[in-house]
């Protein structure tokens, strides 16, 4: 047995091993050019009460996150329960962005599971969405008191997520 | 009555071509032209290998509504592709930007091209000289002939 019937076993071993990385990857997850920059800046009418306005500056000087979610959006859901705990702690504020949807609709649907949000604001079409690179909802992006935002978890918030991401950049980022 | 029916029918096919959801066209055939050659360029981020100009997404409609104001407004081709990657990053773009982080996925397939090339070329060598060289030495030739003498051909 010489040395050279071995390397079509090392290509194939080599190929094997990047297949499986590529496996373990979701090509949802699209990297945001936006981790590092400033927040884009907006303005949007609040849910509740949609004479008033809010806009990100007004949340200059604290670390909070903007978490995009619709009546429509199954997964939703999913990361609700988890926001709801989320909101009990009162570590930072959570801005909800109502995406597409109805403002009769999202309100229903906080009024039927509960409202994590220090306030949600409505987004009907989608501008602020496609201003953040929004491209499926539930989105969330974690912004500093700078707003800069410094972490976008895309899809569901999991408990996993943000005991290991975003609660440590949490602390980092209030010092 | 009947004059009453049959106005009442003629109302009816008058109004149902209204009914169906029709795709609105474009005010502006030069601007929706120019739109679908940039979307054409720009993948849809919803399903991945559509174009935008193809993909029936939500967000792909929404998109080329954005596209369709940018093209209103004049904005060059450059512009609207850096409003687009500005917000999805690179792979938003078909044929993304060449740069260090992109030299593998642009070069990538000719280095191996290449090395397939080479390797080829030393075997298909190696093989042309192979053949050359005598297989059997004059020993091995005798023995081989005296074998073949003492064996008896079927016939």
């Amino acid at each position: 047995m010489n040395r050279k019937a071995l390397i079509p076993l090392g290509i194939f071993a080599v190929l094997v091993v990047f297949l499986a990385i590529g496996l373990t990857r979701d090509p949802h997850e699209i990297p945001s050019p936006f981790i590092g920059k400033p927040a884009p800046a907006f303005t949007a009418p609040q849910l509740q009460t949609p004479e008033q306005t809010f806009s990100g500056k007004d949340m200059l000087g604290k670390v909070w996150i903007l978490n995009t979610w619709a009546s429509w959006c199954v997964a939703c859901r999913q990361e609700h329960p988890i926001l709801m705990e989320f909101a009990k702690t009162k570590t930072i504020p959570v801005i909800g962005l109502d995406y597409k949807d109805q403002n009769t609709e999202g309100l229903k649907w906080l009024a039927r599971y509960g409202d994590p949000y220090d306030l949600s604001i409505t987004d009907q079409d989608g501008r602020i969405g496609i201003d953040f690179g929004v491209y499926g909802v539930p989105e969330s992006f974690l912004i500093d008191k700078m707003g800069i935002i410094r972490y976008k978890q895309i899809g569901p918030v999991t408990e996993e997520a943000l005991r290991d991401k975003i609660l440590p950049m949490v602390r980092e980022l209030q010092k | 009555m009947k004059y009453w029916l049959a106005l009442i029918l003629a109302l009816q096919c008058a109004f149902s071509s209204f009914a169906g959801e029709a795709i609105p066209l474009a005010e502006d055939p030069v601007v929706e032209q120019r739109m679908i050659a940039i979307s054409e360029e720009l993948r849809c981020l919803v399903c991945q290998n559509e174009s935008l100009a193809g993909s029936r997404a939500d967000l792909a409609m929404d998109l080329r509504r954005e596209l369709r104001t940018l093209v209103k407004a004049n904005k060059s081709d450059a512009e609207i592709m850096e409003y687009m990657v500005s917000r999805y990053g690179d792979f938003v773009r078909y044929r993304p930007p060449v740069k260090p982080l992109t030299w593998m996925l642009w070069f990538g397939p000719f280095l191996l091209l290449i090395g397939a090339l080479f390797f080829l070329v030393r075997m298909v060598r190696r093989q042309q000289t192979g053949s050359a060289a005598p297989v059997l030495d004059a020993d091995q030739r005798k023995k081989a002939q005296s074998l073949l003498k003492d064996t008896e051909l079927p016939s």
